[in-house]
């Protein structure tokens, strides 16, 4: 590897989080939501918030980084970045931008956030109504096709037909998620464990996925702090170092009316060899993994593209044993994930690595030193991210 | 039978619109007159869909139509049961079809598969393109070859 790379030259030294609501609860706005996270994360890091000079979002944030700085009375704004998309594809991607500034020396401190009140703004999974559409939703919407459950069930399906693939794999991701949100008093769910029968009765959303099949809907704010590896040196607790990161797509993923050439891939087949030859590493060597669940699905495709297991193997690889902390294979989204913790787009996975590494995770995994990140699969652009301590 | 119903779907989804660009006019009144035609780069033959204004293999703009069989292969489909839209309500469960057209590069088209929406078929058999109008609009749909 040349040296032009981020390896270990930043860390995440900080991870803030306001409570995890359930959607439209939130009793305050998403704007002061935002504030509140970002300011118990440089509490985390034990810096000023006021030294921040970064701001790193993804998913067409609405909380504008110019007006979050004014709030927060930052000192001086000297980056401010957003990665293209909705969704959570850009969760690993905003933090490798923050990498990339602290590297360039745009900024000295990086905050990377998102925040959400869906009762303030719109739902995710409900279409929004019209009476005429052009474009490329016209080839879709009257068709009933609206959601992303749809678009990944779609995808999802046609994956598991390709390598022979029930649905076992699919319950033992939501089963997982649940049973780690049970230690995880932040989760939306803690306190609410799931069956496999209460799993198997639960009603269809769409076919192949049940109700616990999907993330939830919440409301609440997470921020990470980014800094280079030698001020992460003064920060207040162990810092998490970034051994890679990785953003994009593969060829034509974003073609339009389910025109992706390569289907049911999670597209991760260019990014994963990147992400590995920037850390040094292999599949083998990951401790624990937090791979984006927006659907269930998904995490059987993207563990197979990171080379976790083949897709020929998903149904020995992803089981209920293999996928939980402590001693699992690979333990899979330790903090509950979007189905369990929260679905804060994804971003609470990466505060979730960063406690795995540092160690003070609700559903610590032995020695955990490396954590990777896959975030957002089967949209465009997904990204990735390798957390490690040294 | 839902297959004799005027429509698969109820009244109440938005209408197709052809692009104010005119980009996709020639598919909707292809569909009125109960063709299907998809786009085709006029320079190097290559079929692309959704329609754009460039080729994506040789980046001619010069773009054009090409009339195709309506013969297409079940590439996945999904049954919904969540109403994620208000006229939806009352209608889950239904089948959304993504069907490869073999004879333009095995593009894509989204549909709804007609007939019982319990119907598990299997994947990758043969359908074809049924019209189903709606006003001044008309919808490809798909239906399970004989």
């Amino acid at each position: 590897m040349s040296e032009n790379t981020i390896k270990d030259k930043v860390a995440i030294v900080g991870v803030g989080e306001t409570t995890y609501y359930k959607r439209a609860q939130a009793p305050v706005s998403e704007f002061r939501l935002a504030c509140e996270a970002i300011l118990k994360a440089a509490d985390d890091a034990g810096i000023d918030v006021r030294d921040i000079d970064g701001i790193s979002g993804y998913a067409n944030d609405r909380n504008d980084a110019s007006r979050l700085a004014t709030a927060l009375g930052l000192k001086q704004l000297s980056f401010a970045g957003m990665v293209w998309g909705g969704g959570g594809g850009g969760g690993s991607a905003a933090v490798g931008n923050a990498c990339a500034a602290l590297v360039a020396g745009f900024a000295k401190y990086v905050v990377v956030f998102r925040a959400l009140a869906q009762g303030q703004f719109g739902r995710f999974g409900q279409a929004p109504v019209s009476k005429d559409i052009s474009g490329p939703g016209a080839y879709t919407a009257p068709y009933g096709l609206y959601v992303p459950a749809q678009w990944i069930a779609l995808r999802t399906r046609r994956f598991m037909h390709q390598y022979g693939i029930n649905s076992e794999p699919l319950a033992a991701v939501a089963l997982a998620d649940y049973y780690h949100a049970q230690f995880n008093p932040r989760a939306v769910m803690y306190g609410h464990p799931l069956t496999r029968e209460e799993y198997d009765k639960s009603r269809w959303i769409v076919e192949p996925f049940h109700l616990y099949d999907c993330c939830m809907e919440n409301d609440g704010s997470a921020a990470l702090i980014l800094t280079t590896a030698d001020r992460a040196r003064d920060t207040r607790k162990k810092p998490a170092y970034v051994m890679a990161a990785a953003q994009g797509s593969d060829y034509r993923q974003g073609a339009t009316i389910e025109n992706s050439p390569d289907y049911s891939a999670s597209n991760f087949k260019t990014l994963a060899p990147r992400l590995f030859e920037m850390a040094g590493i292999t599949a083998k060597d990951v401790d624990c993994a937090q791979i984006y669940e927006h659907f269930s699905g998904a995490v059987m495709v993207s563990l197979a593209e990171h080379g976790f297991c083949k897709p020929e193997e998903v149904m020995e690889f992803v089981t209920f044993e293999n996928i939980t902390a402590p001693n699992g294979k690979l333990p899979v989204n330790t903090s509950g994930g979007n189905i369990a913790e929260c679905y804060m787009h994804g971003l609470e996975l990466v505060a979730e690595a960063v406690r795995q590494v540092r160690g003070d995770s609700t559903c610590q995994v032995p020695d955990c030193k490396i954590s990777l990140v896959a975030s957002g699969p089967m949209v465009t652009p997904v990204s990735d991210l390798i957390v490690h301590s040294l | 039978m839902a297959e004799d119903k005027k429509h698969y779907l109820p009244e109440g989804l938005p209408t197709p619109r052809a692009m104010r660009n005119g980009l996709d006019k020639e598919y909707w009144e292809a569909a009125k007159r109960r063709e299907l035609v998809v786009q085709r780069c006029n320079s190097c033959r290559a079929f692309q869909w959704g329609p754009e204004p460039i080729c994506h293999k040789c980046h001619s703009f010069d773009l054009g139509w090409h009339k195709v069989s309506g013969r297409g292969r079940l590439f996945s489909w999904v049954r919904t049961w969540n109403p994620v839209h208000p006229a939806l309500r009352g209608a889950c469960p239904y089948i959304v079809a993504v069907v490869e057209l073999p004879d333009a590069d095995n593009i894509r088209m989204v549909g709804n598969l007609l007939g019982d929406p319990a119907q598990n078929p299997p994947f990758d058999v043969d359908v074809e393109a049924v019209f189903e109008d709606h006003g001044d609009a008309t919808l490809i749909q798909w239906k399970l070859s004989k």
